[in-house]
């Protein structure tokens, strides 16, 4: 078994609107900031799993935003499974 | 000089106060013990500075079962239904974060009204900030209502009404107070831990390194490099604890499983321990690796004095234990047994099997400082009090009308007050926007109304005039519904003690409640001071938050200040002084004048007036009631306007219009009533010897005041959008 | 013979005893069920009421769906028994499946407690056999995420079949299409965000909530065979 670090990322699906996102799309202008556009808000959900593979976390992972992480009426979701054990190297590099 | 007795600065105690805990020990206390004396003798714990003045003020009556010293004053309003009542503030912490700060402010206070055995049913939010053209304010207000919205929602605990007061004092020290009403549900409590061999169950949330607020020091003394680490979190709440909080509670009462019980707050465990066994003439012995813990390593001083929120304690026989944590089982909640009660009279706390504290209950809990402050009326009073207060007539009358119900202080509070669930618990006969909250008691036909008031500018101009009328407009709003005025709870916002200033208007403030609350029948059932408003040296107003508690005979007879009927009556019942303008709005609003005295406020006719409006209302006579208060008679009139969308045509005569309509006279209000009751309106006023005046009658849609007119729907929307203009972020 | 309904108890329901009030009050005898059970008890109607199930910090009633109850619940409904979701309870129903679409945060992005109009857009479901068609209800909403959606073929699905049960005269929180309350296809599921509970008492503000409890009170007492086999 290997610890995996789980990175979800759930948002709104694109064509929904997301008042939140607007909201900040609007107030950055007025703040200086030109050129923004596209903003989207989500919600980032990280855990620790253990698998004995990254393509046996990654069903997982998939499994779990479909049965509960997200709902996909309205949400989409993106995920990533890092090794820990390989992240640490790669944190140094 | 010794470790802990450096640190004893840094932890907010005197050298005295030192001196005077090694005198008490018999030696110098140990790093957790002085963290914990430095809590539990902290001026929010202790009432220090505060307690020789609060002494001073009624605290008995027939109907006060509980007074000040327990979690919550306890009154009975009809026979066998008992409530809980009770203020707090969280103005620290809703400035620095204001999400949080308000949203745990919720929680403190929902737990007071807990630990008496009484289910929390009513909210109430007194709030002030500084102006709202200012970014920061807008950012403080959006987080404090959506904070006490969110948690207050959450818990599913209506919040019925409060206050929002714009003042530019208030800028860098915004008060949050909150109050709360509670009903007895099966047995009123008390957190006294009386009989040695019960045992004390810690159970609710975890406990972290929240809100370890001046004890912070000892960390950082001992890791310097570190201390950003150690730094104290901000509190943060979960309502989903409190809901499991409130209903597993409950169902311990009720099953009998408790013999006492306190909530954890201010102080952490070092709180409820040291007080319920000073109280009960027990000890304590606290095993701190009970202790549910949310992040490793912690010290043991930090488990003794973080200030972790959702939390409670219980003393239950030792036969019980299995039964309590069985119950809190069932409602996903975390309970482990804390200690045990001894016969020792002292706290001792057993760290990892050494002794880390051993002190007297009663030196914690009950033998703090008490200090007699120096006291001076501040040399600016007489400049201020011979001030213009701001009465000269307006250019444009119109104008000058929308002027006032468009500014945040009268505006529609109804942004504020949509975010709240003001409805649950079906009892919610008269909500937000009106004088007073009306609430039918769940299970019965007994309602109560309840309603917050704290004029700061009055206070400032004069503290000992400014509280009585604090405390004769919060009577006045209960008895405009037709309630019984029966007993206050007080939130005292001040600026610090150590200024002989602000000390003056403290004494000054309570000595005013006392006699208010003498001269009204309404005994202090306890409250909540809050010092060290100040910024730079510059304190807010002395602001005493009344929250007043009447009794409703019967719901169904509650007035409310909406007109009803075209063509009914409108009749002003009080006396107009013309030239009461000191620390009015239309005086700030206007003409930016804050000065003068505040008005001549006479408990007689005070008096005479409540017992108009108490009977008028039992005997249906009104079709509405509204005090009159900040902005006069114009402002009352059209408040009963929008709050129904009927208008008015009124007769407002003189040769200075604008001091009738405008003049902030106490001890008044309007009402109105069918055609065929006038007479009997006026017969009434006339046996309580209140002076009463049919000025018009209710109209189809202007707000018609006869020197001046104005569309009902122009007046409305502009006083819809005084606050929502400032606030709506809303993406269309 | 009074109608039985079974009032779901999640660990952070808090409109529960407001149901028991009123559908009490109304004539019917009430229970409460607690989530953690696997089996219903023998009742007519089942409600799911309002508050915040498990917290609601993921998503309102994401976890709602998985308490043992739940499953009682749905076979329930596959009887086609009357059974109706209230503000939270709409929000577990649409993410158990049960009724389609999801609810997002309000437009506003604030929490709502404020009266509200609705107009029965179908009479003659048994929540709404009390009403005519066009009929304005006065009824509360308390919500935060109140937003309805569903995708475009959907919407149109549940217009042709009726399920657009209850529309906003001025949409408070910018739901798709107005729409306050919707039923499942075969129409003895109800989903809604305002508060039927909270306006049935005069002294309150409104009776309007009656007609959508009373008609399921009456539609109970109808389905049942009458006792002299007539």
């Amino acid at each position: 078994m290997t610890n995996f670090k789980a990175t979800v990322h759930v948002s709104l699906r694109s064509g929904i609107a997301d008042p939140q996102g607007l909201t900040i799309e609007r107030a950055l202008p007025a703040l200086g900031y030109t050129g923004v556009s596209g903003v989207r808000v989500g919600k980032l959900i990280e855990f620790g799993l253990d698998a004995s593979d990254a393509t046996e976390a990654e069903s997982k992972v998939g499994e779990m935003c479909e049965r509960l992480l997200a709902n996909t009426v309205i949400e989409s979701y993106t995920l990533s499974i890092v090794d820990e054990s390989e992240d640490l190297a790669g944190r140094e590099s | 000089m010794s470790e802990t007795e450096s640190l004893h600065r840094d932890l907010g105690l005197t050298d005295d106060e030192f001196q005077a805990i090694c005198d008490r020990l018999g030696r110098e206390p140990g790093y957790t013990e002085l963290a914990m004396f430095s809590v539990m003798w902290s001026e929010h714990c202790s009432y220090k500075s505060s307690r020789v003045h609060l002494e001073t003020l009624p605290t008995e009556g027939e109907r006060i079962l509980v007074g000040p010293g327990e979690g919550a004053g306890i009154i009975e309003v009809a026979d066998g239904v008992a409530v809980a009542w009770k203020i707090e503030s969280h103005n620290h912490p809703s400035f620095v974060e204001p999400f949080n700060g308000a949203a745990t402010g919720v929680g403190g206070i929902v737990r007071d009204i807990l630990s008496m055995g009484a289910r929390p049913i009513a909210l109430m939010d007194p709030l002030r900030f500084g102006p709202l053209e200012d970014a920061r304010t807008r950012y403080l207000v959006d987080g404090v209502v959506h904070g006490i919205s969110s948690y207050g929602n959450s818990i599913g605990v209506p919040t019925v009404g409060g206050e929002t007061v714009f003042e530019e004092c208030y800028a860098a020290n915004p008060l949050v107070n909150v109050a709360c009403l509670g009903v007895v549900d099966t047995k009123l409590m008390h957190g006294r831990a009386e009989v040695p061999g019960q045992v004390a169950i810690l159970f609710g949330s975890s406990t972290g390194r929240d809100g370890i607020g001046g004890a912070s020091v000892l960390a950082s003394a001992e890791f310097d490099e570190d201390s950003l680490d150690k730094r104290p979190s901000v509190q943060v709440g979960d309502p989903f604890s409190e809901k499991l909080l409130i209903e597993c509670s409950l169902e311990l009462i009720r099953r009998e499983l408790v013999a006492s019980f306190q909530d954890l707050g201010a102080g952490g465990i070092s709180c409820p321990t040291s007080e319920m066994t000073a109280k009960g003439g027990t000890g304590i012995r606290i095993d701190l690796d009970n202790v549910h813990r949310r992040e490793p390593s912690m010290e043991p001083f930090e488990v003794m004095i973080s200030e972790s929120q959702e939390r409670m304690l219980a003393v239950v026989e030792s036969e019980d234990v299995e039964d309590v944590l069985g119950v809190c089982a069932k409602w996903g909640l975390e309970a482990r047994v804390l200690g045990e009660i001894t016969k020792t009279g002292r706290v001792e706390v057993v760290d990892r099997k050494t002794v880390v504290a051993d002190v007297p209950s009663l030196a914690l809990a009950e033998e703090g400082p008490v200090y007699e402050r120096p006291i001076e009326r501040p040399h600016w009073m007489a400049g201020i009090n011979a001030a213009p207060a701001g009465d000269e007539a307006p250019e444009h009358y119109g104008r000058t009308f929308y002027e006032m119900v468009a500014s945040p202080q009268i505006a529609s509070k109804r942004w504020v007050w949509e975010q709240y669930d003001h409805m649950i618990f079906l009892g919610t006969v008269i909500g937000p926007g009106g004088d007073a909250a009306v609430i039918r008691l769940p299970g019965t036909e007994t309602a109560v109304a309840i309603t917050t008031d704290g004029p700061g500018r009055l206070c400032m101009l004069d503290p000992y005039e400014g509280a009585r009328h604090a405390v004769a407009e919060a009577a006045r709003n209960v008895a405009a519904v037709g309630a019984r005025p029966a007993a206050i709870t007080n939130c005292l916002n001040f600026g610090s003690p150590e200024g002989s200033g602000v000390m003056w208007q403290f004494s000054e403030v309570v000595r005013g409640i006392g006699d208010a609350c003498r001269d009204l029948g309404t005994p202090v059932t306890g409250g909540n001071v809050s010092f060290y408003n100040e910024t730079n040296g510059r304190p807010i107003y002395p602001t005493p938050v009344i929250g007043m508690l009447g009794i409703v005979g019967d719901p169904a007879v509650a007035v409310g200040i909406g007109f009803r009927d075209e063509g009914d009556a409108i009749v002003l019942l009080g006396t107009t002084e013309l030239d009461d303008f000191g620390g009015s709005e239309y005086g700030k609003i206007v003409n930016d004048a804050i000065g003068g005295t505040p008005p001549n406020l006479d408990m007689g006719a005070e008096r005479a007036l409540h017992e108009v409006l108490i009977a008028g209302a039992d005997a249906g006579l009104f079709n509405s009631a509204h005090d009159l208060s900040g902005g006069g008679l114009a402002v009352a009139l059209a408040e009963c306007a929008f709050a129904s969308n009927r208008g008015f045509s009124v007769q407002i005569g003189g040769t200075e219009p604008h001091r009738t309509l405008y003049s902030e006279s106490p001890s008044r209000a309007v009402v109105s009533c069918g055609q065929g009751l006038v007479d009997d309106v006026l017969a009434l006023a006339g046996r309580h010897g209140i002076a009463a005046e049919v000025i018009g009658a209710v109209a189809a849609d202007m707000c018609d005041f006869s020197v001046f007119a104005t569309s009902l729907e122009e007046a409305r929307s502009v006083w819809e959008g005084g606050l929502s203009g400032h606030l709506s972020a809303r993406v269309e | 013979m009074t109608a039985r309904v079974g009032i779901v108890v999640f660990p952070g329901s808090n409109c529960e005893l407001d149901c028991e009030r009123s559908f009490e009050r109304l004539g019917a005898s009430t229970e409460f069920v607690w989530h953690d059970d696997n089996t219903l008890p023998d009742v007519d109607i089942v409600v799911l009421p309002g508050g915040f199930a498990h917290g609601d910090y993921l998503r309102t009633g994401a976890l709602a769906r998985f308490s043992p109850i739940m499953h009682s619940v749905a076979e329930h409904a596959a009887a086609g028994k009357l059974l109706i979701g209230i503000c939270n309870g709409f929000q577990v129903l649409c993410e158990a499946g049960l009724l389609p679409g999801a609810l997002r945060k309000n437009e506003g992005l604030k929490f709502l407690c404020k009266w509200t109009e609705l107009r029965v857009e179908v009479p003659g479901t048994p929540f709404t056999a009390r009403a005519e068609r066009g009929q304005l209800l006065r009824i509360p909403i308390n919500h935060f995420e109140g937003n309805w959606y569903a995708d475009p073929d959907t919407v149109a699905r549940m217009r042709a079949n009726h399920q657009i049960v209850l529309r906003y005269v001025k949409n408070p929180n910018g739901s798709l299409d107005g729409v306050a309350g919707i039923s499942n296809e075969r129409g003895n599921v109800l989903g809604l965000m305002p508060h039927p509970e909270r306006a049935c008492e005069s002294l309150l503000g409104s009776e309007d909530g009656a007609v959508i409890i009373g008609s399921m009170l009456d539609h109970v007492m109808h389905m049942q065979p009458s006792p002299a086999g007539v």
